[in-house]
């Protein structure tokens, strides 16, 4: 057995005194996709901002691959994952500058490789267009493009599907579905909604005050989790 | 008086082989004075938004009176420090075209870093974890946050050279007006007016205007697509 993606040891980190992050344990196998839920505040957003080191955890050790990992983590190791974040921010630029950016980052001028990501997410038509002139939908699958042009071995998603009408999320959770058959992507998935974790995680981990209350498959975490608070989560009750 | 007379006399002018020495020198000055201030003042600037060190405060409030400084003290200063008995008197720069450039950097280049550090620090600080997760290096993402503060940059640019293009007492002070080798528009239409020739003295105004407008045209096409980082 290979090492797993990242495997997460007694990982914390607070703002301003307030721990919103504890995880114990945590695992993420090679070409899985994880499922993040959880409610507002549990922590979800800081979790994948540690995941793709863009913030520093106060303790603890991450492996990814099977090495420990500095921080500040080596710009090869950064440029191997990527985050769609949950507020869109798109550059002042064009919608093919946009997913082009990356790769110019790496010094690659693949011009087939953009008109490939744009048309993967029905956006190829925009191409042209400033950015900041797309639709809330639009500028999601941009927000996509942008991160698959790079071809990461991990992409982080943060409720991608968040403030879209059925529509966007049903052609964006298409997109997400395919990706771990074409690529053998390890996708980490933040989302509130627990029929999208159903429908497109192998596993499912709920965070509740920062903390890992459950790891498991998607159809025993769904059957019957053990966790008592998790279980009422999946009932669609209020948990604190 | 007649706007004929102004007229006449700028059509003398451009005739006038001197007008157009001085136009010349006054773009010489003004510009190597911009390109210095730019050169230093928008990675000034750009560090002073994007790191917290203890100086920093001290350097902010520096620049700041910097921005407001008038220039005639500007000039006195580097009088004193280019004169004969000044610490770089020993450069002999004292009433040359480098005596101007050295004066109106320390105008242009506070306005140049200071306005810089707002613009800089006014984008979304979502952009710069975008730009880390895209796979910036830290070059790369400072060189993207000022892409994208681009509007606000180029209006430093814009800031610094009017405020030195234009400006007198410095130049006065530490260039000497001298005809042929430190005479500049400003310093010409003040020569001009002292000397009653009004009408000259308007035409070089309406140059120097017109220079200026034509400068700040081309500085405005820096706020398109920067071609410096596409990535
Ligand atoms: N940069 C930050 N500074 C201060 N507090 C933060 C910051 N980021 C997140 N928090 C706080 O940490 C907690 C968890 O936030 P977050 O990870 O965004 O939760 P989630 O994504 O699950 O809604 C919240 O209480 C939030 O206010
Ligand atoms: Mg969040």
């Amino acid at each position: 057995m290979s090492a797993p993606c990242y495997e997460l040891h007694d990982v914390r980190k607070a703002y301003g005194g307030k721990t919103v992050l504890a995880v114990d344990h945590l695992v993420v196998h090679q070409g899985e996709t994880l499922a993040i839920v959880g409610p507002n505040g549990a922590g979800k957003t800081t979790l994948l901002r540690v995941l793709n080191f863009l913030e520093q955890a106060d303790q603890g050790r991450i492996w990814f691959e099977g090495s420990l990992v500095p921080y500040p983590a080596p710009l090869h190791l950064r440029r191997r994952i990527t985050t769609v974040f949950q507020r869109t921010v798109l550059l002042h630029r064009s919608v093919r500058d946009n997913v082009a950016y990356g790769l110019g980052l790496r010094g690659e001028h693949d011009e087939r490789r953009v008109d490939q990501v744009l048309r993967h997410v029905g956006i190829e038509h925009l191409a042209s267009m400033p950015a900041q002139q797309l639709s809330g939908g639009e500028a999601q699958r941009l927000a996509l493009a942008r991160a698959l042009a790079l071809r990461p071995d991990v992409l982080l998603l943060d409720e991608p599907t968040a403030n879209l009408d059925p529509p966007n999320v049903a052609a964006i959770e298409a997109i997400i579905g395919d990706l771990p058959l074409q690529d053998g992507i390890t996708i980490v998935l933040v989302t509130h909604n627990l029929f999208q974790a159903r429908r497109l995680a192998d596993r499912v981990a709920m965070l509740l005050g920062g903390r890992l209350v459950e790891v498991a498959e998607t159809a025993r975490f769904f059957a019957g989790p053990e966790d008592p608070r998790a279980a009422a989560f999946v009932r669609g009750e209020m948990i604190y | 008086m007649s706007l004929g007379v102004p007229l006449s006399w700028l059509s003398e002018g451009v005739a006038n082989h001197e007008l157009w020495a001085i136009v010349l020198r006054t773009l010489q000055v003004s510009g190597t004075a911009l390109a210095v201030s730019a050169l230093i003042g928008i990675p000034l600037g750009t560090a002073l938004a994007l790191t917290r060190f203890g100086a920093r405060r001290w350097i902010v409030a520096l620049v700041y009176t910097g921005m407001g400084f008038p220039p005639v003290v500007v000039g006195l200063s580097v009088y004193l420090l280019l004169s004969r008995q000044g610490p770089l008197g020993g450069l002999e720069w004292l009433f040359t075209p480098s005596a101007m450039v050295i004066a109106q950097v320390v105008i242009a280049l506070p306005l140049v870093a200071g306005l810089t550090m707002g613009a800089v620090e006014s984008v979304d600080p979502d952009v710069r974890l975008l730009l880390r997760a895209l796979g910036a290096s830290p070059v790369q993402e400072a060189l993207g946050l000022v892409a994208e503060a681009r509007q606000g940059v180029v209006a430093s640019l814009v800031a610094g050279f009017g405020g030195i293009i234009s400006e007198v007492g410095a130049a006065m002070l530490v260039g000497g007006n001298v005809e042929g080798s430190t005479r500049v528009l400003s310093t010409a239409i003040v020569l001009e007016t002292r000397q009653g020739a009004f009408g000259m003295a308007l035409a070089l105004g309406g140059v120097l205007l017109a220079l200026t407008f034509l400068v700040n045209l081309m500085l405005m096409r820096l706020q398109g697509t920067p071609w410096w980082s596409k990535g």
